[in-house]
């Protein structure tokens, strides 16, 4: 499950959204396996902020698939909802790693996929809104539909960076994994 | 010699008789008269003197008078015994240039006419404007324990009930003697309330003194002789110990302090005005991480560096009602800036002066225009800074929407009032802000349609509000945002500041 990563690395100045015009740069990682997660990287000066949001190629974003529960209690006594930063350097941030779970999703069709981290760092804050509106994951997964936000240590920050792919070579990834397939 | 009384006598023979310098005398005695300090010394010298001998002429009837017992005291000193004429002899052999054993010579030739032309020489070859002065010591930390000495040897020997706060400090005395002295030779008057200040350093070669002192301040003094350690353990050391380990009074050294150095330093001087920033390729301040460049210039230095050369100044602190992005444009009548010229040589400029030096900065780069520039007091500061929270903004943003719109699809936009906003610190930000929901208003909008993707957005906005946010939603971070208004994906391509609201620096004729 760990190899199935995407990141994407977003410019610091400019647009949010990856298919906007001024973006440019994002990278994806990716090893062998599917490629569910994505990572939208902000190079913020030398310190990285990390968007988690479901990549294209993940089941959930694949038509016919309905999201009927999003749950971020991930066990029975840890809770992404409960996390609480303060103070500029986010003090109070639950630590995750790179497999740690932050949320569990089921499918009308009896699916649970559970969503990781993807990224070492500290959880800086969880998405409610798709608490209320699932359908936001499925519309817009990059932007809105966001799972969390981590942000990652700053000594780490340019071994994360190492090795992404940008969004062009993982839609060469794609391509390939889909020939292969067919 | 009216403000010595006849409590002080014993003070002053004790202290003669021990080699202390007649103006410390009169610090011992608690006399808080200024103009009798700067009596020349040999005067005072002789005024003391003549005060013990007319003492000892009227012994009788005086000593009878005031029958006091610190008298009685002083006689049952081991040494002191016998005649008091002859205690009288020992103080008048102090020749003028014995070093005091209390004040190493601060009070004597640190107050004579050649150092204070020495210091002058010194402080008018630095070249620096100015129209007050202050002068400052640092003396040497040895001086406190010499301090004490004489002190307890005065409490010991004589039994004075005085408390040691009531003598007059070294350092007062001493100003009150140079500064009328300073005053004169500068031409300028001595006012501590402002600008100009001259900091002069005294060293004493450790002397036999702190070798004495070693022992006891073994366990109390850490570190260095210090002035704070020095003074720090002079409080824990208990008075019999320091009696015990040395001669109070204090034994007369062999050295004078030597003047180490003169530091000149001029107040900060601060210059406001407004800055248009006309690239998009351009910082407000430098940018730089990891100690690396990112871009060669910034508003702030292209500003700077001629206040810097025409001042004179060590240093600059740059600052403003508030601060745009590195690709904002900053427009209209520009944006409020203050900067404070640290230790500037030169302080006077005229409206005409200032005006070329503003003329210079707009002729030497076309990124930057400045205007309103002009001399401020340091308070007027604040002013600025309360802009930076309270006043409007207006801004003109270049808009992208994703999904083709008709000119009748914003005009809605433009009957929008007081919009009130919950932003979340944008991704951008968060690493150097905390997480926060803060609220914000948009007061007004004003749309410009220009082609089915693209149009022009005049916004009024609350001080704070991020504008780049609430065009393209930050992830649906900041709710309600142009998007989710036009019901389409937005974002933000230009950004122009038309005008920061806040009233000051006042504005100049041209």
């Amino acid at each position: 499950m760990l190899d199935a990563f995407t990141r994407i690395q977003l410019p610091l100045v400019g647009a949010a959204q990856p298919e906007l015009p001024r973006s440019v740069g994002r990278w994806i990682q990716h090893s062998q396996g599917e490629i569910w997660f994505c990572a939208l990287v902000f190079s913020a000066v030398t310190l990285l902020i990390c968007v988690i949001t479901l990549a294209e190629a993940h089941p959930l974003l694949q038509s016919g698939k309905t999201i009927k529960n999003i749950n971020y209690q991930i066990s029975a006594n840890c809770s992404r909802l409960q996390n609480k930063v303060s103070g500029k350097s986010k003090r109070g941030a639950q630590f995750l790693t790179e497999l740690a779970p932050l949320c569990r999703i089921s499918s009308s069709d009896g699916e649970e996929y559970t969503i990781y981290s993807c990224i070492r760092g500290r959880l800086i804050e969880v998405n409610e809104n798709i608490l209320t509106n699932p359908a936001l994951l499925q519309e817009k997964p990059s932007t809105e539909g966001y799972i969390a936000v981590v942000l990652p240590k700053f000594e780490e920050s340019k071994s994360i960076t190492q090795g992404l792919l940008t969004q062009k070579e993982y839609e060469e990834v794609l391509l390939k994994r889909r020939s292969s397939a067919s | 010699m009216s403000p010595l009384t006849e409590k002080d006598r014993p003070i002053i023979q004790l202290l003669l008789s021990t080699g202390t310098c007649p103006r410390c005398v009169l610090r011992f005695c608690c006399v808080g008269s200024q103009m009798l300090y700067r009596h020349p010394h040999e005067e005072l010298l002789k005024d003391l003197q003549k005060f013990l001998r007319n003492s000892h002429e009227e012994e009788g009837s005086v000593c009878l008078d005031v029958s006091n017992p610190p008298c009685k005291r002083l006689r049952l000193e081991p040494g002191e015994e016998g005649a008091s004429d002859r205690n009288c002899n020992v103080a008048i052999p102090h020749l003028p240039g014995n070093i005091c054993n209390v004040c190493l010579g601060v009070l004597q030739e640190f107050c004579e006419a050649g150092f204070v032309k020495k210091v002058c020489q010194k402080v008018n070859s630095a070249d620096y404007q100015f129209i007050s002065f202050v002068f400052s010591v640092s003396l040497p930390p040895q001086l406190s324990v010499r301090e004490r000495a004489a002190w307890l040897g005065v409490k010991q020997n004589l039994g004075l009930p005085f408390p040691e706060d009531d003598i007059i400090q070294l350092k007062e005395a001493y100003k009150w003697i140079i500064h009328p002295q300073l005053s004169e030779e500068l031409g300028v008057p001595a006012d501590g309330k402002v600008f100009f200040s001259a900091f002069f350093f005294l060293r004493h070669i450790l002397s036999l003194l702190f070798l004495v002192l070693d022992s006891l301040f073994y366990f109390t003094l850490q570190s260095v002789f210090t002035r704070m350690a020095v003074i720090k353990a002079l409080e824990k050391i208990k008075e019999e110990d320091f009696l015990k380990h040395f001669p109070c009074p204090p034994s007369s050294p062999k050295n004078h302090c030597d003047a180490l150095e003169i530091q000149c330093n001029n107040g900060a001087v601060f210059v406001a005005g407004r800055y248009n920033k006309y690239s998009r390729n351009l910082p407000q301040t430098p940018w730089i991480i990891d100690g690396e460049r990112k871009l060669e210039s910034s508003v702030e230095e292209l500003i700077s560096e001629h206040l810097m050369a025409q001042f004179k100044a060590d240093s600059f602190n740059f600052s403003s009602s508030g601060r745009e992005d590195v690709d904002v444009r900053t427009l209209g009548n520009g944006r409020p800036f203050a900067i404070e010229l640290v230790n500037p040589h030169r302080i006077h400029f005229t409206t005409e002066e200032m005006r070329r030096l503003q003329q210079a900065i707009n002729d030497s780069s076309d990124k930057i225009q400045v205007r309103d520039l002009q001399l401020v007091t340091r308070s007027a500061i604040g002013r600025m800074k309360e802009g930076e929270e309270e006043k409007t903004k207006t801004y003109s943003a270049l808009i992208w929407t994703d999904k083709a719109i008709q000119r009748e699809d914003i005009t809605f936009l433009d009957d929008i009032k007081e919009l009130k906003l919950d932003q979340k610190t944008p991704l951008r930000v968060l690493h150097r802000r905390p997480l926060a929901v803060r609220c914000r208003l948009i007061h007004t909008m004003r749309s410009e349609y220009i082609d089915e993707h693209h149009f022009r957005l005049h916004l009024k906005t609350q001080a704070g509000t991020y504008i780049k946010e609430f065009v393209h939603g930050d992830f649906g971070r900041t709710k309600p945002n142009i998007g989710s208004l036009l019901n389409r994906t937005a974002d933000i391509l230009e950004l122009d500041v038309e005008s920061v609201d806040v009233d000051w620096p006042p504005t100049l004729a041209d």
